[in-house]
């Protein structure tokens, strides 16, 4: 297959598809509970210099106590799987990030990120190598399926290409040119769910993501779940498994653990809170004094949710939307 | 502006009317965050109640009753027909069956290249966008994209920074030529002083409508190259007053966007 054109950015996670298939064969295959706080999973299994990845995205059903905690011990000179709007605002205004696999770091209807454009603009995140959204989940499905690459049509004759690790070559099939993106291994994966059991097994409502890629595609893999229910809950409706336990490393029980996001028939993003985070985000000391009040000034998750209130907390479960809607879904 | 306000509506509400008007009834619309957002719901409720509305993280088919504010958040599968993933859904637009793809960007080019990634150089940028998202999927598989922005010279300029999207990329045959599926590429671009096509020999953006009480020479006054005027101009008709009280009073009642 001859390559017509490479994309300059660096591969800032080596590929190993075999040393995969070998640390895959290691992990546990046994039934143990996994359940821990987010201190213990994170000072466990993230640190320093990590190549790590968040599902879904910082307003929609995002592992945010994760992420608060790995802000809070300061893991640092993170790489990072970059979709990403609160959660990784966070990461990058703590200044934990050194180089970003990035396709979207904004703040959707509230524009730019202000703190991806300090951090990138002065050159503390050393490097940013471009793909688009599918690109980064159909890297994931590769690691997936335990393949080296995927082909795919996106990205062909861009910029977004040329700063990218992926290549074109001509598809000895059809002889046209294609896009091979290289499979993406994560470090640790961090996926928030509605609920999972002591072991790891979970389930999501609603739309998936890119969980069931992601989660495939983790070396480690850390779930945080709005509830830990029964396993006989998994046994009963097999078909609801989105991740099965072996794939899981910790399971961390988050009520609200997509604060200030929402979390689909559950809770709904809370705007007061994220309008207060964008508006401190613009000015450097209102980020500092941000992170001081929420992250580093509480001790853990559940401080953090008594610090915003139950009554507001409470307010959020009012959704009328979806498979809640009982009136039109019988 | 002040016209448009003289005559009751904004810029971004004429934005969202002239955009809800070219989502037809029973096709296929992959649709991005903000503006398109608010066009689909308006078109749900206007003319197209089964405007097939995608959205890039797994919601396909969803009744817009209340506007989403990010494209995997509930309202983008409130009532849909399915709710998967992204894998599922750019994999359906890239084997052909998605329609009309929606983006926004900070510059387009005369042949339909976006801009959403940097400005200035990309190592050391003036200054960083968010980057591609779902935008350079939209614009290499959807059949037909429709851009939407504010018109002005800045973002309408002769060789965007970065190109994070592909339009007609250097001109005729250059998409094919990279790979891209045959047949697809950049269609309208929708904007608060008029609508544009691209010419279908040369592939170069062209003038086919104007904003109420905008002239020609306003549009290419803001447009920092050769704009290609198309032999007839339209003259688009004002926002009803039934459009306005949809967009104001079910679409976007909390006024978050307009």
């Amino acid at each position: 297959m001859e390559v017509i054109s490479s994309g300059i950015g660096p591969m800032i996670q080596p590929l190993d598809i075999n040393a995969f298939r070998e640390w895959n064969r290691a992990k546990p295959k046994a039934l143990l509970d996994k359940r821990m706080t987010e201190a213990d999973a994170v000072s466990r299994f993230i640190h320093d210099g990590d190549y790590i990845g968040t599902e879904l995205y910082g307003t929609v059903r995002c592992p945010m106590s994760l992420v608060n905690e790995i802000v809070r011990q300061g893991v640092k000179d993170l790489r990072i799987a970059g979709q990403g709007v609160l959660e990784l605002d966070m990461l990058l205004a703590a200044g934990l990030v050194k180089a970003l696999d990035i396709t979207y770091i904004g703040l959707e209807v509230y524009g730019v990120s202000n703190c991806l454009r300090r951090e990138v603009e002065s050159g503390r995140v050393e490097t940013c190598v471009e793909w688009s959204n599918a690109a980064i989940a159909w890297r994931f499905k590769a690691a997936a399926m335990g393949v080296p690459f995927i082909p795919v049509r996106s990205m062909l004759g861009t910029d977004t290409l040329k700063y990218s690790a992926a290549k074109v070559v001509e598809c000895p099939f059809t002889g046209d040119p294609i896009c091979l993106l290289p499979a993406l291994i994560l470090d640790v994966g961090l996926i928030h769910v509605h609920r999972a059991d002591k072991y790891g097994n979970a389930q999501i409502d609603g739309i998936s993501g890119f969980a069931a890629e992601l989660a495939r595609a983790s070396k480690t893999l850390i779930i945080s779940t709005e509830q830990i229910v029964d396993t006989e809950e998994f046994r009963c409706h097999p078909d609801r498994t989105i991740i099965p336990y072996y794939l899981v490393d910790a399971v961390v029980e988050a009520p609200f653990g997509s604060h200030p996001g929402e979390m689909c028939y559950l809770y709904e993003r809370d705007e007061e809170h994220i309008k207060m985070w964008v508006n401190a985000s613009k000015d450097i000391d209102a980020t500092q004094a941000y992170l001081d009040k929420y992250i580093y000034g509480v001790k853990d998750h559940r401080e953090y949710l008594d610090l915003i209130g139950r009554e507001r907390l409470e307010s959020l479960k009012n959704v009328l939307q979806g498979v809640s809607d009982e009136q039109s879904c019988p | 502006m002040s016209n448009h306000a003289l005559n009751g509506y904004n810029p971004t509400e004429l934005l969202i009317c002239t955009a809800a008007r070219l989502m037809a009834d029973n096709t296929t619309a992959f649709i991005g965050t903000g503006i398109p957002m608010l066009a689909a719901s308006l078109a749900q409720k206007m003319h197209a109640p089964n405007l097939v509305t995608i959205f890039e993280f797994g919601g396909t088919g969803a009744i817009l009753d209340k506007l989403p504010l990010a494209v995997g958040g509930e309202s983008t599968f409130h009532r849909a027909i399915a709710a998967s993933g992204i894998c599922d859904i750019v994999e359906t637009a890239q084997r052909g069956f998605i329609e009309y793809g929606f983006l926004g960007g900070a510059q387009i080019d005369p042949f339909g290249n976006l801009n959403s990634t940097v400005i200035g150089d990309h190592d050391h940028p003036k200054v960083r966008l968010p980057g591609s998202g779902g935008a350079n999927d939209v614009g290499s598989h959807c059949w037909q994209t429709i851009a939407i922005m504010r018109h002005d010279k800045r973002r309408f300029v002769r060789t965007v920074d970065f190109i994070t999207t592909p339009g007609y990329l250097s001109g005729p045959g250059a998409r094919e030529a990279a790979g891209l599926p045959p047949g697809t590429g950049p269609y309208r671009v929708v904007t608060n002083l008029g609508v544009l096509g691209y010419h279908p020999e040369s592939k170069r953006m062209q003038l086919l409508a104007t904003q109420p009480g905008v002239s020609v020479e306003e549009v290419t006054e803001n447009t920092s190259f050769q704009l290609l005027i198309a032999s007839h101009i339209e003259s688009n008709p004002l926002p009803t007053a039934e459009e306005l009280r949809i967009l104001r009073e079910e679409v976007d009642k909390d006024h978050l966007y307009i």
